[in-house]
């Protein structure tokens, strides 16, 4: 009687064990096929409207091609969020093939130049962390009030958690 | 085996599936549009060309911009977001490209207009190279869709330059 207990708690330790380990596994791959640190990420604000809404989902995409203007970016210069604007100037060097990038909400009046860290004037290649090409709307709200209200969260996973406890292998 | 908790998870499960596959067959049905897209820039006058103080050389101008994009929207297409760049080359850099005016065409039945503007965003230079310099005018579209890949191409035209002198 009671090696089955053990038996059976250990059973549904490892099915968490694999669920989470799946998740990652899904997680790091989207990572390396996107070649961007975030490949998901969900809009926050409303400067991209009518285009981007709060709580929509995009897709990015990075690789080599250089930065040009139209791009949709996120890029994240050393603060807390990235931001997803779009780029409106690119002055790419001569010789060392860097560039100066400036971005701008669709939805705002003036350009970043306020938004960039440290006196900035201009992005560079590296603050890019991707390119939007895939977009999903609503999606993203999910992640909002989870983050939004945790007490959401909470009762998610507790009831996650309840799932597995009590079903039958 | 058949509680609600599965019933549920099931339910919840499946239909995200099918979301998810009509979010895609969505996207995929805008490959099948073939479109074809025309416009022409008109530069009407240079407004001013000067030198600021920090060295950069600034320029107003007024174009007629004229397009018809309609053959761009399909029935996925949320809104059309397009823009004119300025690209020319410096001995600095190999590429600058300045957007100068933009816009968001957000139905069909506007994708085919003229419009008469200064441009919306400040035209400056890094450095002073801009007098008698040839530069291109692109209009560039980005198709935003209502869900799925958004894609984006251009038209390039070329030919404009700067005046010899500041004025």
């Amino acid at each position: 009687m009671k090696s089955t207990h053990i038996r059976q708690i250990l059973s549904q330790a490892i099915t968490l064990g694999m669920v989470v380990s799946s998740a990652l596994i899904i997680w790091k791959g989207l990572i390396c096929i996107t070649g961007s640190e975030s490949p998901v990420v969900v809009v926050l604000s409303g400067s991209m409207e009518p285009g981007f809404k709060r709580g929509d989902l995009l897709f990015l995409y990075m690789n080599k091609d250089p930065i040009r203007t139209g791009q949709i970016v996120v890029f994240n210069d050393g603060r807390d969020i990235p931001i997803v604007h779009r780029v409106i100037e690119v002055h790419e060097r001569r010789d060392s093939k860097e560039a100066d990038i400036l971005t701008k909400g669709d939805a705002n009046d003036d350009d970043d130049r306020m938004l960039y860290a440290s006196n900035r004037q201009w992005l560079q290649q590296k603050h890019i962390m991707g390119r939007a090409v895939w977009f999903l709307p609503y999606v993203g709200w999910f992640t909002i009030i989870m983050t939004e209200k945790p007490v959401i969260k909470y009762i998610l996973v507790g009831a996650l958690g309840l799932l597995v406890i009590t079903s039958k292998g | 085996m058949h509680s609600f908790g599965y019933r549920l998870n099931g339910l919840l499960t499946f239909s995200l599936t099918i979301l998810a596959m009509m979010c895609a067959i969505a996207s995929l049905s805008d490959n099948l549009n073939t479109p074809s897209p025309s416009a022409e820039i008109q530069i009407m006058n240079i407004n001013w060309f000067q030198k600021q103080p920090q060295g950069n050389d600034e320029v107003s101008l007024t174009m007629n911009i004229s397009a018809d994009l309609q053959s761009l929207f399909t029935w996925n297409t949320k809104q059309l977001f397009i823009f004119v760049s300025a690209e020319y080359e410096t001995p600095k850099n190999s590429l600058n490209q300045v957007s100068l005016w933009d816009a968001i065409i957000p139905a069909k039945e506007h994708a085919k207009f003229w419009i008469h503007t200064s441009n919306k965003y400040r035209f400056v230079d890094q450095g002073n190279n801009l007098r008698g310099k040839e530069f291109n005018l692109t209009l560039h579209w980005h198709v935003m869709p209502k869900t799925g890949k958004m894609f984006a191409d251009k038209i390039v035209l070329t030919g404009y330059s700067f005046p010899e002198e500041y004025r």
